[in-house]
């Protein structure tokens, strides 16, 4: 019962006592999510190989699927609630989140501007001539 | 004197106070400890998905994504390993209530399904060496070795993690440090599949598209 008094870790067994629970909770939870990601892993093998969306969109439709069937992964298997026991477990994906971000987005905004302003090999081949 | 008394009953009535009560149980400590260490695995393999984003198309002239990848292939992996994870998740439930036989078939099932997955990666690797696409051949190819080989020797380390805890349990039966080791393991299979999604939509969906 003192157990109430701290937060959960990811995915750890319930802290209702298993008299009290319904024996199938668990399973149905992750036989939820195994469904939600199959549907989810589905749609994503269609979006790539369609030609009925915009191909431009595409892109964006797969990473929009991507971060859902995370997000499903996280809830139905790893149980990261937003329950006030779990705030410890949730600040620390945020920050891991954070940075993920940071590495992705830096480096991709940091290498397109490099390839930007690297000046053309035919530009350079011609400085060298004008010498 | 009977105010004493009734605040002693008050006292034991109700839960410590969290300065009281202590650490939390090392249950608890070692699954969040371990929930620290998966984010920073990810974050390693964000670092990883960073420098293969970068030089995707940088083939050099070589075989690039759209010759090498073959999407029913990825598809089989992807199934495979999301129905470990389930099973994973199954062999929980069965730690969770302590039962012997339902563990261990959760654990072989587990076992067999992502052995199935690695020895498809493994072809699907050595049919691209045939190719010529070594990992030497293009920054591209390096990035895509790199980072996809990082995450199938993850799931290397998991097999024979989970061999070891089947090892433990069958020797020491569910005593609380094979319950957490055991509950640590099930977090790192979950995150390797949460990877495995972002491989298979960055790397083989994206990388095909025209």
């Amino acid at each position: 019962m003192t157990e109430m008094r701290w937060d959960v870790a990811p995915g750890d067994r319930p802290t209702i006592p298993v008299s009290e629970q319904k024996a199938s909770s668990g399973f149905l939870v992750y036989t939820l999510g195994l469904l939600l990601a199959v549907i989810l892993t589905v749609t994503s093998f269609w979006v790539a190989n369609t030609t009925a969306i915009w191909a431009p969109g595409v892109p964006a439709g797969l990473a929009v699927l991507a971060i859902a069937q995370m997000g499903v992964h996280l809830v139905f298997f790893l149980h990261i609630t937003t329950g006030p026991d779990s705030t410890n477990n949730v600040l620390a994906l945020a920050f891991g989140v954070l940075i993920v971000f940071l590495v992705l987005a830096g480096s991709l905004v940091i290498m397109a501007n490099l390839n930007e302003n690297m000046m053309p090999h035919t530009e350079l081949m011609n400085l060298q001539m004008q010498r | 004197m009977n105010v004493a008394v009734e605040m002693d009953a008050v006292r034991q009535g109700e839960l410590l106070d969290i300065s009281e009560a202590g650490p939390a149980p090392k249950r608890i400590i070692a699954g969040f400890g371990f929930w620290i260490f998966l984010l920073s695995d990810i974050v390693m393999f964000s670092a990883l998905f960073a420098s293969y984003a970068v030089l995707a198309k940088a083939s050099a002239g070589g075989l690039t994504g759209v010759q090498l990848f073959d999407q029913r292939n990825v598809a089989m992996e992807t199934a495979l390993l999301l129905l470990s994870s389930y099973t994973c998740g199954m062999m929980s439930l069965a730690i969770n209530s302590r039962r012997y036989l339902a563990t261990f078939l959760g654990a072989v099932v587990t076992f067999l399904l992502g052995a199935a997955f690695l020895a498809l990666e493994l072809r699907e690797f050595q049919g691209m060496i045939a190719l010529g696409a070594t990992p030497e051949r293009s920054a591209f190819l390096s990035a895509f070795f790199t980072l996809v080989g990082s995450h199938g020797l993850h799931v290397t380390v998991g097999l024979a993690w989970l061999v070891l805890m089947m090892v433990q349990l069958s020797l020491r039966g569910f005593q609380d440090v094979v319950v957490r080791r055991l509950h640590c393991f099930s977090l790192f299979w979950h995150a390797l599949d949460i990877i495995w999604v972002l491989i298979f939509t960055v790397v083989y969906l994206m990388g095909v598209l025209p």
